[in-house]
Parts: C-alpha cells; sequence; structure tokens
C-alpha cells in the first residue's frame, strides 16, 4: 500500500507513472535510478508491502553531507510535479509467489491514483533473440489497447520497433505465438494484466546480458526520453563531454570493495 | 548464458532472480495436490507468539497486548549475548512471550517443541518498568517470515511514541569499502536511524552503497514507514559465531539513550560475558 511521506496523500490525477520490472541486468531499476538522481526528484511515499525482501539503507541519491542521511527502504515513490511524473523505484527482488500478488495491488493503486498512464521500464535476455531481432535494434516496446489509442501517432514517427510475438512452446513447430519476455521478471505479467483491466501501460525494454548493465540503462534512457522528453535530447555536437544523466552517488562500488594491495 | 574460460556455456544466474518467474509464466498450472504441498508448507513456516509459562497463544500482537515506551531487539547470537550480559543481568525481566517459527536454517525437526537450548526468539519486560521490551532473536527469521514476525509483534497499530533500538552483526566482507575489507580494523559499529530518530548514534552512520538486509531491515523499514523513532546498530566482524571481541563491540551503545538506566555494573557484565562465551566455546568443538 502506498504511505505519504508527509502528513497528506498526494493527488496523482493525471501523472505519469514510470516504474521497473526487476529483470536481467536491473536495467529497469537502474535506468530509474538515472530518472530520479537527474531529475532530482522528491521521495513523496512509500509502497509498503509484505511482497519484497526488505531492505535499507541511507539516501542512494545523496548530494552532501546533509541529505545522505535519509534512509531509504525497498520500493519507494518520488515525484516531479513540473513534469507530471511519478516514478517507483524497486530495491529488491520478489519473495516467492509473491509477483502475482504485488501486480494486482500495484495496479489497484494505479487505478485509483487516476494516473495518466503507466511505463514499464525492464529488459530481457539477449540470447533469446531470434535471427531478426539479432540484427535490429535492442529496444523494443508494447502498448495496452488503452494507451494504444491515444498514442500510436507519435509511436510511428519515432520508428519504434514493437516487441514480436514468439511460439509459446518454442520445440513445437505449430505451437501458438505469444508475447514472451523471458529474463523480464513480472513484465509479462504486468502487461497481460494492464489489458485486461484496461490501464494505460507502456512496456520499453532492452535486450541485455548480466554484466556491467550502466550502458544499458543509459541507453534505455535515451530511449524512454525520445518519447518523453523528460530532459532535453542529447546533442550531437562532439565537444560536449559530459553525459545528461546523472549517476547517483550509491553507484559508487557496484563491483565490489577495493583489491587487496597484497594481490598485486 | 555465459561461456567459461573452457569455451563450456553455462547457464548464467540472473541478478534480478527472475528463474522462478520464469518457471510460473510458462503456464504451468498448479494441481490441486501442488496447492495442498505449499499451502501445508505456509503453515509449517507460520510465526506463531505463545507464552511458554502457559503454552497458550497470543491472540492479538504482542505491542498491542502491552504498551511499549522502549523496544530493544538483539538479533544473532553475538547481539543476543550483549544484552544478556549488560542489560538483563542489570534488572529483573519477566518472559512475556516467545516466537515459533521453522525454516530450513533451523537444526531441530521437532517443530511443536522448541526447546529453549534451540535458536530461539523470546520477548521480555522490565518489571520495574513494564513498559521497556526486549526481545533476544538468535534464530534465523527467514524472508517469508519476516513480515509475519513483524504483524505478530508489531501489529496494524503503528506506535508512534515508542523507541526502537536493533543491535545485530554482519559479516566484514559485506561491506563495501573502496580500499579492501583486510585493511579494515574489524570489529567496528555503525548506524542506521529512521526520519523520527532523534536519539544521536553511539558511532558513524553507514555509508551508502552499503545496505542491510534480514529481520532489522524488515523492522527498521516497518520503523521509517510508519514513523517511529529507531536506531540499529551493525557491528561489522569477521566472526560470526559467538565472540568476545565481537560483542563487546556493541559497547558504546550502552551510553545511548534507550540502553542508558538499563546497565548498572559495567566490569562485572563484561566478566558475565566472558564467561558466557567461555562456556560456549567449550561445548562446540568439531565433534558436535
Amino acid at each position: 500500500m502506498f504511505v505519504p511521506c508527509g502528513e497528506s496523500a498526494c493527488d496523482l490525477a493525471g501523472f505519469t507513472l514510470l516504474m521497473p520490472a526487476v529483470s536481467v541486468g536491473n536495467v529497469g531499476q537502474l535506468a530509474i535510478d538515472l530518472i530520479i538522481s537527474t531529475l532530482n526528484m522528491c521521495k513523496i511515499g512509500y509502497f509498503y508491502t509484505d511482497c519484497l525482501v526488505p531492505m535499507v539503507g541511507n539516501n542512494p541519491y545523496a548530494t552532501s553531507e546533509e541529505n545522505s542521511t535519509e534512509l531509504s527502504i525497498n520500493a519507494e515513490v518520488y515525484s516531479l510535479p513540473s513534469k507530471k511524473l511519478v516514478v517507483l523505484q524497486l530495491r529488491s527482488i520478489f519473495i516467492k509467489y509473491k509477483s502475482k500478488p504485488f501486480c494486482e495491488k500495484l495496479l489497484s493503486w494505479v487505478k485509483s491514483s487516476n494516473c495518466a498512464k503507466v511505463i514499464v521500464l525492464s529488459s530481457s535476455h539477449s540470447y533469446h533473440r531470434n535471427d531478426l531481432q539479432l540484427r535490429s535494434t535492442p529496444f523494443r516496446y508494447l502498448l495496452t489497447p488503452s494507451l494504444q489509442k491515444s498514442i500510436q501517432n507519435k509511436i510511428k514517427n519515432l520508428n519504434w520497433e514493437e516487441m514480436e510475438k514468439s511460439p509459446c512452446i518454442p520445440e513445437i513447430s505449430d505451437s501458438e505465438y505469444c508475447i514472451r519476455i523471458p529474463g523480464g521478471g513480472i513484465t509479462k505479467t504486468l502487461y497481460d494484466e494492464g489489458c485486461s483491466k484496461e490501464i494505460p501501460m507502456a512496456v520499453l525494454l532492452k535486450f541485455v546480458s548480466e554484466g556491467d548493465n550502466i550502458p544499458d540503462a543509459l541507453g534505455l534512457v535515451e530511449y524512454l526520453n525520445e518519447w518523453l522528453q523528460i530532459i532535453k535530447p542529447h546533442s550531437d555536437d562532439a565537444t560536449a563531454s559530459t553525459l545528461p544523466w546523472k549517476m547517483p552517488s550509491s553507484w559508487r562500488l557496484l563491483f565490489g570493495s577495493g583489491l587487496p594491495p597484497a594481490l598485486f | 548464458m555465459a561461456a567459461t574460460f573452457f569455451g563450456e556455456v553455462v547457464k548464467a544466474p540472473c541478478r534480478a532472480g527472475t528463474e522462478d518467474e520464469e518457471e510460473e509464466a510458462e503456464g504451468r498450472t498448479e494441481t490441486p495436490e501442488d496447492r495442498e504441498v505449499r499451502r501445508q508448507l505456509a503453515r509449517k513456516r507460520e510465526v506463531r507468539l505463545f507464552r511458554r509459562q502457559t503454552k497458550t497463544s497470543l491472540e492479538v500482537s504482542l505491542l498491542e497486548k502491552y504498551s511499549c515506551s522502549k523496544f530493544i531487539i538483539a538479533v544473532g547470537n553475538n547481539a543476543v549475548a550483549f544484552l544478556s550480559s549488560f542489560v538483563m543481568n542489570s534488572g529483573v525481566w519477566e518472559e512475556v512471550g516467545c516466537a515459533k517459527l521453522w525454516n530450513e536454517w533451523c537444526r531441530t525437526t521437532d517443530t511443536a517443541h522448541l526447546s529453549p537450548a534451540e535458536a530461539f526468539c523470546v520477548f521480555y519486560h522490565l518489571k520495574s518498568n513494564p513498559s521497556v521490551f526486549l526481545c533476544q532473536c538468535s534464530c534465523y527469521v527467514a524472508e517469508d517470515q519476516q513480515y509475519q514476525w513483524l504483524e505478530k509483534v508489531f501489529g496494524s497499530c503503528p506506535k508512534k511514541n515508542m523507541q526502537v533500538t536493533i543491535l545485530t552483526c554482519r559479516h566484514v566482507t559485506d561491506y563495501k569499502t573502496s580500499e579492501s575489507t583486510s585493511s579494515l580494523h574489524s570489529p567496528f559499529l555503525k548506524a542506521l536511524k529512521t526520519q523520527n530518530s532523534k536519539e544521536p548514534p553511539c558511532c558513524s552512520l553507514l555509508e551508502q552503497p552499503n545496505i542491510v538486509h534480514d529481520l532489522p531491515a524488515a523492522v527498521l523499514s516497518y520503523c521509517q514507514v510508519w514513523k517511529i523513532p529507531a536506531i540499529l546498530y551493525l557491528c561489522y566482524t569477521d566472526v560470526m559465531k559467538l565472540d568476545l571481541i565481537t560483542a563487546e563491540a556493541f559497547k558504546p551503545v550502552l551510553s545511548s539513550r534507550s540502553l542508558k538506566g538499563l546497565v548498572k555494573n559495567i566490569p562485572q557484565s563484561t566478566e558475565i560475558l566472558k564467561k558466557l562465551v567461555m562456556t560456549n566455546e567449550i561445548q562446540s568443538n568439531i565433534y558436535t
């Protein structure tokens, strides 16, 4: 359930909700971290649930000593009212058998908040790509029917590739075709529920492999930015050496502590 | 998939932990037998609070039954030994409840009768001031049991006027730092506190990108969300079994607001702790 930080509940009517799916390479979550950090979004509440493994830590987006001591938990909500953006960040994995109940609770909150649309940032195993997918862009999108009506033209102008259907049972040659998102975590469940509950939802994903997924996250936010224009598009100016996306301070030591000098 | 040095292709574990979800998504519907097995396993893993004296279960959550101004929780054998020697030996504490739970980490097969010598989770209150509570938790509370534990202990009506203090240990290799962990002088103490905690911590705060999991994280998250003042003291150590130096590393906490007034004779308590650790050492060897 959503629990606001302050005393009063926030009005999210008409806002766009961005959220990650916990998926291969944690790309969606990394992308959401970039968005919160770059836009300096304000925490407005917690999505308190028994579906995610508990975890706590100090402020992952700290920029100074003063703001480094705010405690963060596993599911928090941030907003930027000037851009009518609200973001849900998930920081841990689902407890066994709790992913479906989580989707239900989440979508019920989305419906009751009257968000204009939901955008799920996700990823899928790159080794599952077919020959055509191997030769094309690694980015894909999916829209629920209720969102398709309103933004179909915009998406057409962006020349984006829609996620292709693949055989439901790969081993069987005459198997039916359906949307499969291997490594996507709850992405498929969210999309299916979004379709059946008539929620305006888009899924933006990238085909990735596990490893250093920061470049994948940067790619995914740039992809999202082509549509939402959250920040000014990255200029093609060769002299622009700085990335427009700000990496949070918590991204240090992603691959562990320093090495013992004795190793060398 | 990933190729190893020898050229064999292996399935690399996914950091996002999505393997189970893929199985569920493949449309494998649960049979009634699967559901029954799952239901029975869930029942076996249920967290139950009961009174050992009367062998009856608590009908409501612990803090709904009693009023609480201070709640001190020790998670893990070193934190439990510390509180036992310094706090419990300085006053008269009465047992008010015990949490009975089973998971794969429990070494007992008999889930109906957990003996006091085994891993346990016991709740006490101070006889001279019954609103002061203590929890000695030396058993592992699994992921799927942590929220149940919270529900059974804290209940559904969070009380904002209590101060929660949690003590626990973690292995020093979990601590991320730009130096190598071998150069760290462990054990050392770090703290994490909720927004509403006004108590100045007795040590430095845990820096990002370090995080905490398990029961201490579950309690701290609950307190942060429901605006309860709470502070977690985390001891990073390279000895996870009961160890004198590790347990003594919690000593700075004795000067905190939460523990002040609850500790009488520090030198005496230190002796009690030494005896406790020694007794434990004699009992455990490679043959037991």
